[in-house]
């Protein structure tokens, strides 16, 4: 709804005390920013050998190469698997048959309903904790299973939004259950899906940095090697959670262009917020 | 699977702190994102653009972060959480429970904030332009118009963020506090010849409360839907 409806155009005596309110809203935000940024001075964070170690190249390639390129690579492999898992149980909760569509339902609802991290730790002693690399693939699997679920609630919401015509449609020129979903159904509801697929990316990505709680590689290894040697645990803080908001945010820009693309005014698919 | 049912107390305990996480940063998310949501859709700019940005921050920016940023940065503003020492019988809620329920809170609100003002959107334009016509003020066509639907029609998304922060509460596991996964993780360790059971039970645990969450909000989805 434009805000506009909500409000009469205000008239002088309202525009004063909108003036009256930006005023002071102004003022106490910069009082907390302000007084934020004087602890912080005061504590010495901003201190140049606390932030020297992100102008030097050798630490700026740990920083990017272990540590974001680490953390994308688990967020993409567990992406791309996650988009083949939510196709095959997607398609397998729309089944025809109940032998199939049961089981899907159930591997769907449970992956949904536990935490990820819960998921990552009970992975990560499978794999055994010992195997330096279990901690990675407990991180990619984990992500894989939950966000693989979510994108199979996101299959089925795309399939049921393509008009009920256009299977109609289908069936009535002779087209078997395959072809309908293969030829007609499927390209529609994945042009429809697409900007919730980037918007999963984002989910899985701030996923990424539960791979703490696993000892797994990427920025928050990163971000607890280097502060422990350099003894600047707010300014790493501060740069590792910028990383990732950058990286969000270039998604989310990416999400909104594919959405005016391809889907236009229509609402996004949202099945589930986290 | 006997490893927890040996220690059922302990179980129950975990959980507990699990659901006394998801009340507390539950309430106050709500509190925090309705006040969010007022300034963004409220007619000062300056308010619009400062819970827009907290909104886009926060909500871009990994949960464990924000728990590492109430761990660790907000002592340094003289923000702590030793004060709190509460024992309720066996429960005690101490400074990491706080940190959590904090932590929990602020990153909750941005997305109540995001649900509350997709509900506001989705009134129809004419709600709101024929309680203009028959002359109710701004008060008025918020209070006995806009926001009753917009409550009802963001419903559905609210209690999938509040799913989601039960699932969430997870992350106080990393720091600190004893509640399901990280008990989970403890036991686990323990006793690793049973990790399939004890997964299984702490899983249910989960499914158990997420279940039944979204039983109650579905029927007060169905109770209250806006007729159309």
């Amino acid at each position: 709804m434009s805000m506009s409806v909500l409000f009469d155009a205000p008239g002088p005596k309202t525009v004063a005390r909108h003036r009256i309110y930006t005023g002071v809203g102004l003022a106490l935000i910069a009082l907390v920013l302000g007084w934020a940024i004087w602890r912080l001075y005061d504590a010495g964070q901003f201190e140049g050998d606390k932030w020297e170690v992100f102008t030097t190249p050798r630490f700026l390639r740990v920083l990017l190469v272990d540590g974001l390129l680490n953390t994308l690579k688990m967020a993409g492999a567990a992406v791309v698997a996650a988009v083949v898992f939510g196709f095959v149980f997607g398609v397998g909760k729309m089944s025809e048959h109940a032998w199939v569509r049961w089981p899907s339902w159930a591997v769907v609802e449970f992956f949904r309903a536990i935490p990820v991290l819960l998921l990552m730790v009970f992975i990560w002693y499978a794999l055994g904790i010992s195997n330096s690399s279990s901690s990675f693939w407990a991180v990619v699997i984990a992500l894989t299973l939950y966000n693989g679920s979510v994108l199979a609630e996101v299959l089925r919401a795309g399939v049921n939004s393509v008009p009920k015509g256009q299977r109609e449609a289908a069936y009535a020129i002779g087209m078997r259950k395959t072809q309908v979903m293969n030829i007609v159904l499927m390209p529609q509801a994945v042009k429809i899906m697409l900007p919730a697929i980037i918007s999963q990316c984002v989910v899985a990505l701030k996923d990424t940095a539960l791979g703490v709680f696993v000892l797994a590689p990427g920025l928050t290894k990163v971000y607890k090697q280097i502060y422990l040697q350099f003894d600047n645990r707010v300014p790493t803080m501060i740069v590792v959670a910028s990383l990732y908001i950058l990286v969000n945010l270039l998604l989310t820009y990416l999400a909104t262009y594919a959405q005016h693309r391809l889907v236009g005014e229509k609402k996004p698919i949202d099945v589930t917020v986290e | 699977m006997s490893a927890v049912l040996d220690n059922f107390d302990v179980y129950l305990r975990a959980f507990g702190y699990t659901f006394a996480l998801f009340l507390v940063a539950g309430v106050l998310s709500l509190v925090l994102g309705t006040i969010l949501v007022a300034f963004r859709v409220g007619p000062i700019s300056v308010l619009q653009r400062a819970a827009a940005t907290y909104v886009t921050l926060v909500r871009n920016t990994p949960l464990v972060i924000v728990f590492a940023f109430f761990s660790f940065v907000a002592p340094i503003f003289g923000i702590g959480f030793n004060w709190l020492q509460v024992r309720i019988g066996d429960f005690s809620f101490t400074a990491f429970f706080g940190a959590a329920a904090v932590s929990l809170t602020l990153y909750t609100a941005t997305f109540v904030c995001e649900a509350l003002r997709a509900g506001i959107n989705a009134v129809p334009l004419g709600q709101a332009e024929a309680a203009r016509a028959i002359g109710l003020p701004f008060t008025g066509v918020m209070s006995q118009v806009v926001l009753p639907q917009a409550f009802r029609a963001s419903l559905p998304p609210l209690a999938s963020v509040q799913i989601a922060l039960i699932k969430n509460t997870s992350v106080a596991a990393v720091y600190g506090v004893a509640e399901a996964t990280a008990r989970m993780r403890g036991f686990t360790n323990d006793f690793s010849s049973q990790r399939i059971g004890i997964f299984v039970c702490f899983a249910l645990g989960y499914i158990v409360i997420v279940e039944a969450f979204s039983f109650l909000s579905s029927r007060l989805e169905r109770r209250w839907r806006v007729a159309t």
